[in-house]
């Protein structure tokens, strides 16, 4: 199953610059609902997979891009490793790339670190077709400006990720998750207690009933740690955590526009209309509601947040302001654009994916 | 412009007394922390606001004048030498805590607050700031986040750029412009990731908000001695192969446990080939100690002579002296030091190790190795004396040696300093030319003009071409597609 198609790839990519056809990269197909339109060519990664280099005790793992993520995920947990960052998959056929190129990070990062945290280096194919190397395999490296983190969350459209290198931890010994039903506020206000205490928190999350917090290490720690929280043990913690990543867990299931609010978590509640999950300790805050798209982003931007339409955003059709990504101030939107022109400079890549240039 | 209608318009910009323009007031500007490399700036610039730093960047873009941010200029690879024909940007006058948010678990800060006065702000409220480069008593946020600085606890607690939300960063053209946010992540690009360690060519930084963490409840400080330094590197991996994450795990070799021991008294084994200390925290007592016995018994299969576990916060401390004062230590017993800042993947410890000592036979020239051995970022100290002719340049090609050795084991030529003007030509080791020219680019993205801090980090093509004679690797001439003069 291992391939290194970088050539291949290339020469599509060279061959669509010359003719200015657009590309849209695509894994495991598993993302396709998220972010802007999906125009052009296909151009298939998945078929660039395999590990490149991995050494457990460097705590460094080099990785093709189409590798799927549950391989990875299978041959790291084989040598009691992970990805710190507790990817969400969205769907069987995930791949490591197209989480990266995402920069999607399940429960444990407010208080492991994002995917880009984890991230040391790539190889990249650009929108001009050159095949470039950022960052390294080792944990520090200030040579160069950071690209392997720009590239991290751009989805695609500054390049195509080929290899990454990613830093990885051991699992850790025991997980247990605590859970107390509360009121809204009460939620946040306990959430934001414990994080600031040492505990050996991974996961907190309110439901709209229920907080659940789930913490992670040795069995003494644990012990340590329950006996200064309350809480009562759930017994399908490990389900629970799983259903929230994957956008599982009831709450996901409905058919309204699904808004992702990126705010500062002791944050009062937002009087929006809607339905609420928060995650992150309440750093990110989950919204299924029809209201308006500007009304939501005025209420997250008077926060210092920003509101990212997630799923079915077919919902607001010819609606203004509807757009997934948050409007960038026009400074920082100027900055995006030459440096788009920088990597992909016919703009082929992921056209119209990421936010409105 | 002349000079003196130059100084006339800062003048209507700034107090007069925040522009220098004398020898006597621009010489302390001269170096930064590479103080082998010296230059007097055309004029010294100490803004108060930030509408001056907006209002000094659109005077200087019109006059197309360059300029070097600076901190409080600790920097170890030249970062903030000034240009001759440039202005220096001093922040050092931003120096207040704005805001600290203790349910956000953030603060924000000017740009010249000192690294560990963050934390000593903070102290009181069971939080600090993680990231503790040894020169967070004088080091400032804004070098820090220009520099990606790193420090004894990297290895958990991460760099810089995993510790800050939020910067605001005037541009080359004078405007201001707010990076990252008040949540875990902003819209677009991760421009606070290819800011943070730009060196001050991308924009000037005139606000961080930093991420702060809880205090660890429970700390220990092991002290192992080995008489064989690989059994010491060796000893690094078998803990991280263990599953232990150390907060602090640092090497010393013989010279530099000799020179820290008769600097601090710190009760180090002089006769040991090598020691390495390790720092632990957690929740619970039970849960440390579980982790002290792990370690300790990791240390002795690996033939540690021996193991010590402080007994007190006092004992920790002293452990932690010497290799806190190991820089200044070797300071003593040498004229001069040139600190080195390579990394490599840890099991390349053993390899590399034996080519520095190689290395310094032949050029006749002794290290002492302090590294932060938990993520394999050495700092070999190369012992000199400027003052005997031509052992500057022997020492700086030494140094470059080293960093070429580093990239050889698939490392990189700077972990935390920075490249600046002293690690350029080993830039051209690390990168293609193609590589280096989307560099190129995405400075010119920012800094149409190459005004922020120009001839710094990305050397010119040219530059890698004409140094390409130098440094012939397997019979490859590296850059074959250029010119050579």
């Amino acid at each position: 199953m291992e391939k290194d198609l970088s050539l291949e790839l290339q020469a599509q990519v060279t061959a669509a610059s010359e003719q200015d056809t657009p590309l849209r990269i695509i894994g495991g197909d598993s993302k396709a609902f998220y972010g802007g339109e999906l125009i052009g060519e296909a151009l298939s990664v998945a078929g660039h997979r395999g590990i490149v280099s991995y050494e457990p005790s460097e705590l460094v793992v080099t990785v093709r891009s189409g590798t799927p993520l549950k391989d990875l995920e299978r041959v790291l947990a084989a040598q009691g490793q992970m990805l710190p960052f507790e990817p969400p998959h969205y769907g069987d056929g995930a791949t490591i790339g197209g989480t990266i190129a995402c920069g999607f990070s399940g429960p444990r990062r407010p208080f492991a670190g994002a995917a880009r945290d984890f991230v040391l280096g790539c190889k990249v194919l650009t929108g001009k077709g050159d095949i470039v190397s950022f960052g390294g395999q080792v944990m520090k490296n200030v040579a160069g400006y950071d690209v392997a983190r720009l590239m991290t969350g751009a989805l695609g459209t500054l390049g195509v990720l080929l290899e990454i290198s990613l830093k990885v931890l051991p699992m850790p010994e025991q997980e247990v998750t605590l859970s107390m039903p509360l009121s809204t506020t009460e939620a946040l206000d306990v959430m934001c207690a414990r994080a600031v205490k040492p505990l050996p928190l991974t996961a907190a999350s309110y439901d709209g009933e229920v907080v659940c917090l789930r913490l992670s290490g040795a069995p003494s720690a644990l012990k340590a740690a329950q006996k200064k929280i309350a809480g009562e043990v759930l017994d399908y913690g490990e389900q629970y955590w799983r259903e929230v990543r994957e956008q599982e867990y009831y709450f996901f299931q409905s058919t309204l526009p699904l808004w992702r609010l990126s705010l500062a978590p002791a944050t009062l509640p937002l009087p929006l209309q809607g339905q609420w999950f928060f995650d992150w300790g309440g750093a990110q805050r989950w919204l299924a509601s029809d209201m308006m798209p500007a009304d939501i982003r005025d209420a997250v931007a008077a926060e210092g947040g920003h509101a990212t339409l997630f799923r079915n955003k077919h919902y607001y059709e010819g609606i203004a302001y509807a757009d997934v990504f948050h409007p960038l101030s026009k400074p920082v939107n100027k900055i995006h654009q030459k440096l788009k022109t920088v990597f992909d400079p016919k703009n082929i890549l992921n056209r119209d994916r990421f936010v409105i240039f | 412009m002349s000079q003196k209608k130059l100084l006339a318009s800062l003048k209507s910009i700034l107090p007069s007394h925040c522009v220098l323009s004398t020898e006597e007031e621009l010489r302390p500007y001269e170096c930064d922390g590479l103080s082998a490399y010296r230059q007097i700036p055309k004029l010294v610039l100490l803004p108060e606001t930030v509408d001056q730093v907006q209002q000094v960047m659109r005077l200087c873009y019109a006059e197309k004048l360059p300029v070097v941010a600076r901190g409080a200029g600790t920097g170890l690879s030249g970062g903030a030498l000034p240009l001759a024909d440039g202005v220096i940007l001093s922040l050092a006058k931003f120096n207040q805590i704005l805001d600290v948010d203790y349910a956000n678990r953030i603060a924000r800060v000017e740009p010249g607050v000192r690294n560990l006065a963050i934390s000593e702000a903070v102290g009181r409220l069971g939080l600090y700031y993680a990231p503790d480069p040894s020169s967070q008593i004088a080091c400032t946020i804004g070098g820090n986040v220009a520099e990606n600085s790193g420090g004894v606890h990297c290895l958990k607690y991460g760099l810089t750029v995993h510790n800050i939300a939020q910067i605001k960063v005037v541009t080359a053209e004078g405007e201001l412009i707010t990076i990252g946010g008040s949540g875990l992540d902003a819209p677009g690009y991760d421009l606070l990731a290819l800011l943070t360690g730009s060196e001050g060519m991308l924009g000037i930084i005139v606000e961080v908000t930093v991420k702060l963490i809880p205090k660890p409840d429970f700390v220990q400080v092991l002290l192992a001695a080995f008489d064989d330094i690989e059994k010491a590197a060796t000893a690094v991996g078998d803990i991280i192969a263990q599953g232990v994450i150390p907060a602090g795990l640092e090497m010393m070799d013989n010279p530099a446990i000799r020179a820290a021991e008769a600097f601090v008294h710190a009760g180090y084994p002089v006769d040991a080939a090598a020691i390495l200390l390790c720092e632990l925290d957690g929740g619970s007592e039970e849960e440390l100690s579980e982790q002290v016995d792990t370690v300790s018994n990791i240390l002795y299969q690996a033939q540690a002579s021996q193991v010590r576990v402080a007994e007190d916060a006092q004992q920790r401390a002293t452990f932690w002296q010497g290799r806190k004062a190991a820089f200044p230590a070797v300071g003593r017993i040498s004229p001069d030091y040139y600190c080195m800042d390579g990394t490599i993947p840890r099991k390349q410890l053993p390899a590399v190790l034996k080519r520095i000592s190689e290395l310094s036979k032949e050029y006749g020239l002794a290290v002492a190795n302090v590294f932060h051995a938990g993520d394999g970022n050495l700092h070999p100290l190369i012992l000199y004396d400027a003052n005997i002719p031509g052992e500057l340049e022997r020492t700086e090609q030494f140094g470059g040696q080293i960093l070429e050795a580093c990239v050889g084991a698939g490392g990189s030529i700077t972990g935390e300093h920075g490249v600046g003007v002293e690690k350029i030509d080993q830039m051209c080791v690390q990168f293609q030319p193609l590589e280096l020219e989307y560099f190129h680019a995405i400075k010119d993205a920012f800094d149409e003009h190459g005004l922020l801090n120009p001839g710094k980090a990305v050397p010119t093509l040219h530059r890698c071409a004409e140094l390409g004679a130098m440094h012939v690797h397997k019979g490859q001439l590296p850059f074959p597609e250029l010119e050579r003069f």
